[in-house]
């Protein structure tokens, strides 16, 4: 079967589109997560969620569903805990991720389904999409993406500043546990493509990998959308070739790694623009002592002298050997201070 | 000066009555008394510790007080949700969120309050952020990110917020601390035209500097009680009172010459302290 057949087969265009919404939705979401300086939510909610699916097995009921009432409580336990800032809250989290974890697999074993089962949940599958499911997964994807693009500049307001939220009047609290339940619910239409073990990198690599070049919040939101778009499409489409060689890698490993390779591919830029940013950062602004450089100038700085110019309060200084100099035009005429 | 009580209720912006604020079980604030009538210019100074950025802070419902009675433009806060009309920069944080942030995207969040939801910014929203970020003298600054910026200029990013939302009750949680003269005489302008407007301003200092001459009246902290509440100090008055106890100043600039004197004569730099 050549790839082309592969990507005929219905089980793998209902996994394409899974994989095309999922990586679009799971970064928007994890764009108000990693603004919250919450990146390994995420990955608590996922290993609440194990449970979730394990009830679902358990009873023969939709894994998808169980895991959606699961995943949303066990986030909203998550923002609460989060919200008192209890010092013991840190390790109570940890508590809830470690139960989730273990109460999934002990009730899968229960149920006797065998850990194969939850594998696919815990590392993705393309063989296992069913229709209903890609169905659940177009709805949610279509609500998380409207809503984290839509809601943006409160969501963003809320995540930036909280107490400036509050009193420009909104409801902090209801739009916290709104960003919570939004990742719980793009855990869940990822644990088919990403697996809950590995979603929350799916959430988070992209916003890491366009972060580095972007300056305004809207252009790392659509920026790690697309990126998610590329890294999840692309890391099924990987696993589904390999697969074709007799391999048997799940999409969920393969999409990560994609994810992570773009990250490094990123990084040399990203590290050659934040050394550029950090070079022009603008001096504190003190009343500089006016003292006059010493050494003779052969040049006058300016745009094109190649000296790095960085403002300070009204003026600019020109970094040159180490010094900062400032054009001054004085009674003797014109020198420059070293400030 | 302040005519406390003589005015229709509805029209008092900020009216708390023996208020008591207890912070992480510690009393902080203890019966605070503070009404400030519209159009006034409050100076809320004290030494550092003594309260203010807490008392701001209640006053804007940031802090739940433990008993007292507080009201915005004539309504207790449960009942207040008039919040355009309120502005709030708070004392200056190097806290940033964990994503880029513009400074316009930051500056556009002072509209929220006069924006609908899922709705774009309209015309309106977009003059008032402009008109905001000129005044502040950031207008050629909307691009860049917050993170790159000196403390002063993200002070005056903070400011450009709040008057984004032309609020009709403005208070301002040190706002010049750390911002060069230039920059205080800048924000002077922008706050005396604000006053002109017949907007109200609470504005915690610790050096009034060149936001002198717009002081109407002074409100002294100290260990969480109101130690004075009356006719403009001199800086070097607040010190000089014991109100300031511990807190050792070289400055002898803008006492009782003070509002008219030309400010790069007489205005002590803060800066020199820091
Ligand atoms: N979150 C808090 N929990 C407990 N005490 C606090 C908290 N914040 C401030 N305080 C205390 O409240 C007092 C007043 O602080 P603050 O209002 O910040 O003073 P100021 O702004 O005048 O410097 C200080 O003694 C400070 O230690
Ligand atoms: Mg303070
Ligand atoms: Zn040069
Ligand atoms: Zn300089
Ligand atoms: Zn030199």
């Amino acid at each position: 079967m050549t790839l082309l057949e592969l990507f005929s087969v219905p089980f793998m265009q209902r996994a394409l589109i899974a994989a095309f919404l999922v990586g679009i939705a799971a970064p928007a979401v994890g764009t108000y997560i990693v603004q919250r300086r919450l990146a390994l939510m995420g990955d608590g909610i996922g290993h609440v969620a194990v449970t979730g699916v394990a009830i679902g097995l358990w009873t023969q009921t939709s894994p998808t569903w169980t895991a959606v009432v699961v995943a949303v409580a066990g986030a909203v336990v998550i923002e609460v805990v989060r919200e008192r800032g209890h010092a013991e809250g840190d390790v109570a989290l940890a508590m809830l991720f470690y139960g989730g974890l273990a109460g999934g697999v002990f009730v899968t074993g229960l149920a006797g389904t065998g850990a194969s089962r939850l594998q696919e949940f815990l590392f993705g599958s393309i063989l296992t999409i069913s229709v209903d499911d890609l169905l659940v997964t177009m709805a949610l994807s279509v609500v998380l993406i409207v809503l984290c693009v839509g809601l943006s500049p409160q969501l963003f307001a809320v995540s930036q500043d909280p107490d400036y939220a509050k009193v420009a009047g909104l409801p902090v609290r209801f739009y916290s546990i709104l960003v919570a339940v939004l990742a719980a619910l793009s855990v869940v239409i990822a644990m088919r493509t990403v697996g809950l073990l590995l979603v929350s990198a799916l959430m988070v690599v992209p916003v890491a990998i366009v972060q580095q070049l972007t300056r305004s919040f809207r252009m790392t939101l659509l920026g790690a959308m697309g990126a998610g778009l590329v890294a999840s499409v692309g890391g099924l489409a990987l696993a589904a070739a390999l697969s074709r060689t007799g391999a048997n890698v799940q999409p969920g490993p393969s999409i990560v790694l994609v994810a992570l390779a773009g990250f490094f591919l990123v990084w040399p830029i990203g590290a050659w623009l934040r050394r550029r940013r950090a070079l022009v950062t603008p001096f504190p602004e003190t009343s500089p002592e006016e003292k006059p450089v010493d050494e003779a100038h052969p040049h006058l700085h300016g745009e094109k002298c190649g000296h790095v110019a960085v403002e300070h309060g009204d003026h600019v200084d020109y970094i040159h050997d180490g010094h900062r100099h400032a054009a001054h035009v004085g009674a003797e005429g014109e020198h420059y201070d070293e400030h | 000066m302040s005519k406390s009580g003589s005015t229709v209720p509805a029209d008092v912006p900020v009216q708390l009555l023996h208020g008591d604020v207890a912070l992480s079980g510690r009393p902080v604030l203890r019966e605070v008394d503070l009404t400030v009538n519209r159009g006034e210019f409050v100076a809320l100074m004290g030494a550092n510790g003594s309260g203010k950025s807490t008392l701001v802070r209640t006053l804007v419902g940031l802090n739940p007080l433990s008993a007292g009675r507080l009201e915005l433009f004539g309504r207790t806060l449960s009942g207040f949700h008039d919040w355009s009309r309120v502005g709030y920069v708070p004392q200056r944080s190097t806290a940033t969120g964990g994503v880029p942030a513009s400074v316009w995207e930051v500056v556009a969040s002072g509209r929220l309050t006069h924006r609908k939801l899922l709705r774009p910014l309209r015309s309106a929203d977009r003059a008032a952020i402009r008109a905001a970020l000129e005044v502040v003298g950031m207008g050629a600054y909307a691009h860049r990110g917050v993170a790159q910026l000196s403390g002063g200029q993200h002070q005056r990013v903070l400011i450009a917020r709040a008057l984004a939302g032309r609020p009709e009750l403005l208070l301002l949680d040190e706002p010049t601390a750390g911002v060069d003269l230039p920059n205080q005489q800048a924000l002077a302008r922008a706050l005396g035209r604000l006053k002109e407007d017949g907007a109200t301003i609470v504005l915690v200092a610790h050096e009034l500097g060149p936001l002198a001459p717009l002081v109407d009246r002074a409100v002294v902290m100290r260990d969480g009680r109101k130690a004075y509440d009356g006719a403009p100090l001199a800086d070097a008055d607040v010190h000089a009172q014991g109100f300031d106890a511990g807190h050792v100043h070289c400055d002898t600039g803008l006492n009782s010459a003070g509002s008219t004197a030309a400010p790069n004569a007489a205005v002590p730099t803060p800066l020199k302290e820091l």
